[in-house]
């Protein structure tokens, strides 16, 4: 009876899945040989790092693989349908209408030049599920369960003239719109600040319970499948690592790498004295800046120590990047100045002498377009050793293998590679090294680890960290992860709207009291715990 | 009837060629090092058939004076004699040898369009990357003068400053490689516009980086691609503008053997159903098709397609 019970109530079924990439002229796996079982009404977590064949994994749910891969072996059944063998006319009667997908970055998958509700109308209509009318009515009252402001409007609004939370919630609105039996979450909240991250996670918990819709939710973030997933499976190189229900793999995983991913948020460097800091090597005073007639900077202040790290935190366009740019001299300020040394900086980088460019280094987030794809790390690394302090041949080769030894990649291996034979962990420590070439006294961070996989990104902190005791640098932080924060800062420079809203020591911005943006900040930053979205939707929701 | 014939002849000279090709290729392969080897490995048939018409064409013009039964305007025998023995391809319109005209045109004509092509792109690439660099009212004055010669058609231009300067050699590799600059021109900069906004364009000149510097070693090397594609095809261009100037009488000055100056010379002989007028302009034709088969093997491999 048990048996028939669930065989009734399973909708997904995957069993021994192998799918393959081509990679010049070669197949090679992708997935190898993964079983996956979804009930009615169930939320399954997948997460991995980048390269663990979540995303691969969630399309052959739908039967679909991208193009250049394949499956190879294996079945997918949804309700009794064998999703591999199906017509593409089949299929795709299934596709929109019972299986839906929410895509990663919402701006992306929307279509620019149509209407939201002319969107999400069309996945109904064409599946003669609604007429036109109804499925506009419709539209409006999911916008209003999703919690998105003036429902029967926002509808009639292009993709760009709404929010990129908002559009995430209208994108899963649209993914609701035929009441499918099973919805595919790809990392929808990795691109939003964590304050927006907060309303499309309940929204989507709310409505995905108030349907009974299975999901499946891929990401690589464990504090946000903690809130969202029933079950958890972890995948390692397209391979399970373990499943379990998510409060059990919460409190005791099993297996190492869990463990180990697990493991990395409690990575945290040791706590620095106060003692006497002399003259900042860098200190920013009564900036304003801005792009034409738009000012993203309000008379902003603050002050960067040799051998201390500022993290300066704030949601995207708050102003972080636009210091670092006025900083460097990129974007020459109004007014306000920029000292180093406790002297001042020219304000164009263009008539500042070649000794004040070495001091201020900069590391980009982006290691894919911050190194010239066409140069070998010889040069890349070397170049700056070269400019700023002549060195040549016998003398240039060293000093890059020692630099290349100090961000712990082997010399001889590495010294003739180019960017493109590197993985994304290794391209930002060239980044690193770059920087460290022109022997400066200060390094800007900008958002470094934020594209990368938190055990890589953990590497690279802790790096940067050693680093720093090495050679005394003071580092400029630009984070939104209030993780990462934790981690490596010793003080802390909150930013909302272009102003600082509030600075001082980490230890004093962790602790109450608050202004209210850093509260709302910190408060907004997922936790391991489960019950942390409940609790504190609840708490907010009494507050307010 | 005759249409199948001639159907039969071309794929003789289809398969032909493609075996060459396939020979061609195993023997480079055989004798290069080893990551050459790789590369022309995955090279398709017609581009390895395209470069080995390639290399022939640079062999026969090294080689002219040693390959060339006679002097270049020797005149050896009468007018319009036919192919035999000893003028394997018969006497032109003065008398000369066909065959030692066709050798020293290869010289002449792929010697110079090379050498207009090379100063167009030097010329067009540093200033197109020059302005991308810089931008502001440097790229405005060139980019706007760029227009107004491009605003005129080529032939007509080229013809006009020609028709001032006198129909030297210089003066036609300068007034050629001017109009063609300017194409090159217009493709450098918006392919470097594309990169100087990348991040390490940024950090170049962060470091203080010169303008040489940014140009030469961070976007050159990420523009290549589309210029050397662009390379094969202003080449064709270029061939058939000296071509056509020589055709009109503008071009490769007499007695220096010429492709296009040839058809030209001997278009009478078409008039009695003798195809040997047609032997240079089949040379150019099928050096144009081979520097094409090239190129777009090379724009395959850049636009990383898969078939």
């Amino acid at each position: 009876m048990a048996d028939q019970d669930n065989s009734q109530n399973r909708l997904l079924t995957i069993r021994n899945l192998w799918i393959e990439g081509q990679s010049e002229d070669k197949w090679s796996p992708i997935i190898k040989g993964v079983d996956l079982d979804l009930n009615r009404g169930e939320v399954l977590g997948l997460i991995g790092e980048s390269g663990a064949g979540k995303s691969t994994l969630g399309l052959a749910a739908m039967g679909f693989t991208r193009d250049g891969c394949r499956i190879s072996e294996g079945t997918v059944e949804f309700d009794g349908i064998d999703l591999r063998h199906a017509e593409p006319g089949e299929r795709r009667a299934l596709l929109g209408k019972r299986i839906a997908y929410v895509a990663q970055s919402a701006a992306a998958s929307f279509n620019p030049a149509h209407k939201l509700i002319d969107q999400y109308s069309e996945a109904p209509v064409v599946h003669g599920v609604m007429s036109r009318q109804q499925a506009e009515t419709d539209a409006t009252s999911l916008y209003g369960q999703m919690q998105l402001p003036d429902p029967g409007q926002i509808g009639f609004r292009y993709p760009h003239q709404v929010s990129g939370g908002q559009l995430q919630r209208a994108m899963t609105a649209m993914a609701m719109s035929c009441r499918p039996d099973l919805i595919i979450f790809d990392e929808p909240t990795t691109a939003l600040d964590v304050t927006t991250q907060i309303e499309v996670l309940a929204a989507i918990r709310t409505i995905v319970k108030e349907f009974n819709t299975a999901a499946i939710y891929i990401t690589h973030d464990l504090a946000v499948v903690a809130q969202m997933a029933d079950r958890i499976k972890v995948l390692l190189k397209g391979e399970e690592v373990e499943e379990a229900d998510t409060r059990i793999m919460l409190s005791s995983p099993q297996k190492d790498y869990t463990k180990s991913l697990w493991a990395v948020r409690s990575y945290a460097r040791a706590e620095q004295g106060d003692t006497d800091k002399g003259t900042p090597v860098v200190s920013v005073r009564n900036v304003t800046a801005g792009y034409g007639a738009t000012t993203v900077l309000d008379d902003v202040s603050f002050d960067f120590y040799q051998g201390r790290t500022v993290a300066v935190v704030g949601e995207s366009g708050s102003g972080k990047s636009t210091a670092a740019r006025v900083i460097t001299g990129l974007l020459p300020p109004s007014s306000g100045e920029v000292l180093f040394d406790g002297k001042p900086l020219p304000a164009d980088y263009r008539s500042r002498h070649r000794d004040q460019l070495r001091q201020v280094q900069m590391i980009y987030q982006m290691a894919d377009t911050a190194l010239n794809p066409k140069l070998r790390l010889r040069e890349l690394i070397g170049r700056p050793a070269q400019m700023y302090l002549g060195l040549k041949g016998k003398a240039l080769d060293e000093r890059v293998r020692e630099l290349l030894s100090l961000i712990e990649l082997e010399p001889d291996q590495y010294i003739d590679r180019l960017p493109s034979e590197l993985s994304g962990g290794q391209k930002q420590r060239i980044g690193i090294a770059r920087a460290l070439a022109a022997e400066p006294k200060f390094i800007i961070c900008d958002e470094v680890t934020s594209a990368l996989d938190q055990l890589v990104a953990e590497g690279i902190l802790r790096l940067l960290d050693n680093l720093q005791a090495e050679f005394n640098l003071g580092y400029m932080f630009i984070t939104h992860d209030l993780a990462t924060v934790r981690a490596i800062a010793d003080d802390v420079v909150v930013m909302q709207r272009g102003k600082v809203v509030e600075q001082g020591r980490k230890a004093a911005m962790f602790q109450p009291p608050h202004h209210p943006y850093t509260e709302l900040l910190l408060s907004s930053v997922p936790e391991m715990d489960p019950d942390w979205l409940s609790n504190l939707l609840e708490a907010r929701a009494e507050a307010g | 009837m005759s249409i199948l014939i001639s159907i039969f002849w071309f794929a003789v000279a289809v398969v032909g060629a493609m075996a060459l090709g396939w020979l061609f290729r195993a023997f480079v392969v055989a004798v290069s090092p080893q990551r050459q080897a790789q590369e022309m490995r995955t090279a398709p048939l017609t581009a390895s058939f395209g470069l080995l018409v390639i290399l022939i064409y640079v062999l026969v013009a090294a080689l002219a004076p040693i390959i060339a039964p006679f002097g270049e305007s020797e005149v050896v025998g009468g007018e319009f004699l036919p192919w035999d023995s000893t003028y394997l391809l018969g006497t032109d319109n003065l008398g000369r040898d066909m065959l030692t005209r066709m050798i020293y045109g290869a010289r002449n004509t792929v010697g110079i369009a090379f050498t207009i092509t090379a100063l167009a792109f030097f010329v067009g690439t540093v200033l197109g990357l020059l302005a991308a660099v810089v931008g502001g009212w440097l790229d405005q004055v060139l980019s706007r003068s760029v227009d107004v010669l491009m605003a005129i058609p080529s032939l007509i231009f080229s013809l006009l400053l020609l028709t001032i300067f006198g129909t030297s050699v210089l003066s036609l590799v300068l007034v050629i490689a001017t109009v063609d600059a300017t194409r090159v021109f217009r493709l450098a900069r918006s392919v470097a516009q594309g990169i100087v906004v990348m991040d390490y364009i940024e950090a170049a000149r962060l470091r203080g980086e010169g303008k040489w510097w940014l140009i030469t070693r961070e976007i050159l090397p990420n523009a290549m691609a589309p210029l050397v594609a662009e390379f094969g095809l202003r080449f064709c261009f270029v061939f058939l503008a000296i071509s056509g100037l020589s055709f009109l009488g503008l071009g490769i000055q007499p007695p220096t053997a010429d492709w296009g100056g040839m058809v030209r010379d001997n278009a009478t002989l078409i008039t009695f159903g003798d195809l040997t007028p047609f032997l240079p302009a089949g040379a150019i034709a099928l050096l144009t098709v081979a520097v094409n088969f090239v190129v777009d093997w090379q724009l395959h491999k850049s636009s990383g397609l898969k078939e």
